[in-house]
């Protein structure tokens, strides 16, 4: 294998294509598990690393940052060197990416499960991991804009403004919203530097950016280079991926304090949240015109191509959920869906339909070319794979819609005398049905992850890790 | 009440709000004045074949933009949002809160009043104010007492004729209006009071005699002398408790802990804490009526089996 600058570096994309799927099987698991917890709820009963409120943030870590994560790095390391003609920036310091992130993810493996955490969602890792986290953040912007730095062509293409995006934005959230005072190493345990609403307003401010930059611009760049590549159509239109990059970008940093309506968070932040959720509707369906209007006159290869289809039911997803969010938003319609499974079938439909199937599709895209093969050692499994997603993604998403309307409405509904007409247990019981198709949903999109898999394994058994050369700019940009 | 501690951050939120509104309305206006080529690409090429459409921005896309700006101008002019600014319709969500609560207390108001000038015993032989109750117990007793009223442990059972404090209307009354603080002190530490380890042995022993359990009787006469000693001037010489303290009856069945010796032996050497939340100014004094009435009945019905 060639280290020259004259290849594209590939290792770390395979590294991080491959651990990607795994990741994938594993942080789904664990979501499979905590849902058959809520069905069977004396499943590990006694067994307190294994309770619900210890695998619940393993799960969302895993998938989120594991899972995700790895989708994003390999892509943007892929989209990065290829659409700037060059190599990328710094082997080792790509290398310690790749490896740093992976000590990240069994760190949280562990830590999780022995119960120690920051208490904060989707940052529950402790100090000593969160340092890491920033080292390796650190290192990856300095990788991911030093390709740019050194690009060959004049102009950076859409795909990099969405990937720096989220590169930066992600290091800020994370720096700012895990200050904390640390007290003991082992245990490891910290003081948040934040206290009483400011602490909510930061965490939220941190949860909501990390589904706007982590699960959004990140994967809104993924979309950007492999729509088009899959499709062979160019980008619907420049001028709306301008405003809507920008306009996302910049809204989404307003939008957490629809987290905590209706809570110690003074009105007036709480309306301004709301507001910006509300004009975030047309920058997020912007970047789903854009894919899905990039496939004009190419309408046909959805019928017999799965790649395509995946790229684009996860855009119809990704265009569903971001109308979905700003409804959320509007503080009438929260008093109903807060704390219900209505946000968790939203955070899903984002998280599976979104999320997981853009990265399934980059991904299929990506194997074949890292291993030196013409495709997938088979097209029909991908295929399979596409129909069991989705089927699990509507199971998962209709039976926690139902559920949480249901439990909203149970919450809320009085009786004559003033008491409540349904007791809390009662909305429990009333939910079991549902938490059973979700259970099941959500087994049918990991069976298809372990599909995916097998036909990973298979393609790159025999195959060749090759790094394709340099390619030369296209004439009128050198 | 504000939540600025100056005039500075007031305006520093209205100006940063609307400037920030009105650079998203800027932004889409100037970039739709840009020159556009339909069907035709920009000419730059990435990775072969990546390329970009010189297309305008749909329509009905800018025109949503749009809507949702003038919408969100609307909603700051009629809502608190913009600083201090409280809203045209001066709405407050602890404002909505005290009005929801206000109308379901007048609505509800005449129901308890009613029930009020009852007494307890007479509530409970009501089957209309039993369901209210039932209602009122699942709503708030349920989480610590139990869906059935049988406790856990810690939790005492409602069902029974066994009272910590009493059983009659106004003793359950008290309990739930004002609440109670149950405590047994920690011998533990005190050698004098039952002598270590060994002594809270014997003294668990006695008191597992005291309600027929099976005991060794040389260990229990020992412990016999300490309970005169340390136990007697709250559970009574007798052991059978007093309720103005809140002691239990130690000659009974009902054990709110556990009965096994190793149990007794830990409530002995490290006391017990126990806290019955007082509900009066939660639930206002009807509620905590027909609340009562129904746990007295809970009680009497147990009675009946």
């Amino acid at each position: 294998m060639s280290e020259t600058q004259s290849n594209y570096n590939y290792k770390v994309v395979r590294q991080f294509a491959v651990m990607a799927v795994i990741w994938g099987i594993v942080g789904m698991s664990v979501g499979v598990f905590i849902a058959a917890q809520l069905v069977w709820p004396d499943l590990t009963y006694g067994i307190e690393w294994l309770s619900y409120g210890r695998l619940r943030p393993l799960h969302t870590n895993a998938v989120i940052f594991a899972f995700g994560g790895c989708a994003l790095f390999a892509t943007s390391y892929w989209c990065v060197q290829r659409t700037c003609h060059t190599r990328l920036f710094s082997g080792p310091l790509a290398a310690f990416t790749f490896w740093g992130w992976q000590v990240v993810i069994v760190l949280a493996a562990v830590t999780l499960p022995l119960g120690m955490t920051q208490s904060k969602e989707y940052a529950e890792l402790e100090w000593p991991i969160d340092l890491l986290i920033a080292a390796v953040w650190v290192s990856y912007a300095v990788v991911f804009f030093g390709t740019i730095a050194k690009r060959t062509v004049s102009h950076i293409y859409v795909a990099n403004w969405f990937f720096g995006g989220f590169i930066l934005a992600v290091a800020l959230l994370h720096i700012v919203n895990s200050c904390a005072v640390p007290v003991s190493f082992f245990p490891m345990k910290s003081y948040s530097c934040f206290a009483g609403a400011q602490d909510a307003m930061i965490q939220w401010w941190y949860g909501h950016n990390a589904v706007g930059f982590f699960l959004t611009a990140g994967f809104l760049g993924m979309m950007y280079y492999f729509v088009p590549k899959q499709a062979g159509r160019p980008v619907y239109s420049y001028r709306l991926s301008i405003v809507h990059f920008w306009a996302l970008i910049f809204t989404y940093m307003w939008a957490g304090p629809h987290h905590l309506h209706y809570t110690a968070l003074p009105d007036w932040t709480q309306s301004v949240g709301m507001i910006f959720s509300l004009i975030l509707l047309a920058p997020s369906w912007g970047g789903m015109i854009n894919g899905i209007m990039t496939l004009q006159g190419a309408w046909h290869k959805l019928r017999d191509d799965p790649i395509l289809k995946f790229l684009i039911t996860s855009l119809s997803f990704y265009g569903m959920s971001t109308f979905e969010g700003p409804m959320m938003a509007i503080k009438t319609v929260n008093a109903l869906s807060h704390y219900t499974d209505w946000t968790v079938g939203h955070v899903h439909s984002g998280a599976l339909g979104w999320v997981a199937m853009v990265s399934i599709g980059s991904i299929y895209y990506l194997i074949p070319r890292l291993f030196g093969k013409q495709e997938m050692f088979s097209v029909k499994l991908i295929t399979v794979h596409f129909w069991v997603a989705t089927i699990g993604v509507v199971l998962y998403i209709a039976s926690m819609w139902i559920a949480g309307v249901m439990q909203g409405l149970m919450w809320r509904a009085v009786n004559p005398d003033g008491t409540l007409t349904y007791s809390f247990v009662e909305s429990v019981k009333g939910s079991y049905p549902f938490w059973t198709i979700r259970f099941i949903g959500g087994l049918l999109f990991l069976s298809g992850m372990v599909i995916m898999a097998y036909n990973m394994f298979k393609t790159m058994a025999g195959g060749k890790a090759d790094d394709a050369p340099v390619l030369a700019p296209a004439g009128h940009h050198a | 009440m504000s939540d600025f501690v100056n005039e500075f951050w007031n305006w520093y939120v209205i100006i940063t709000v609307l400037v920030s509104i009105f650079a998203c309305a800027l932004l889409l206006w100037v970039q739709s004045k840009s020159k556009f080529n339909a069907g035709k690409t920009c000419g730059h090429v990435w990775d072969e074949t990546l390329e970009e459409y010189n297309n305008p921005m749909p329509k009905w896309w800018s025109w949503m933009f749009y809507i949702t700006i003038v919408f969100s101008l609307a909603y700051l002019v009629l809502y608190p949002g913009l600083g201090r600014f409280q809203g045209i319709f001066g709405w407050s969500s602890a404002g909505q809160h005290q009005k929801e609560v206000e109308q379901v207390d007048a609505a509800v108001k005449p129901l308890f009043d009613k029930y009020l000038k009852m007494d307890v015993k007479a509530v409970a032989a009501d089957t209309e104010a039993m369901e209210m109750g039932r209602r009122l117990y699942l709503t708030y007793c349920m989480q610590c007492h139990g869906a059935d009223a049988k406790g856990s442990k810690g939790f005492p059972n409602l069902t029974d004729k066994d009272w910590l404090y009493g059983g009659e209307p106004e003793q359950i009354v008290e309990t739930i209006a004002n609440g109670r603080q149950g405590m047994m002190p920690p011998y533990g530490g005190n050698e004098e009071a039952v002598g270590g380890a060994s002594g809270a042995r014997e003294v668990a022993h006695y008191v597992r005699s005291l309600s027929g359990l099976t005991h060794d009787s040389l260990l229990a006469g020992k412990g016999k002398e300490k309970f005169a000693n340390a136990c007697a001037a709250c559970h009574g010489a007798d052991g059978t408790g007093m309720q103005a303290l809140g002691a239990p009856n130690l000659t009974d069945k009902v054990w709110l802990y556990g009965s096994s010796e190793t149990t007794i032996v830990e409530t002995i050497t490290k006391g017990r804490q126990n806290k019955m939340p007082a509900w009066q100014e939660f639930l206002g004094e009807g509620k905590v009526h027909v609340l009562s009435a129904y746990v007295f009945g809970l009680s009497a019905a147990g009675d009946k089996k």
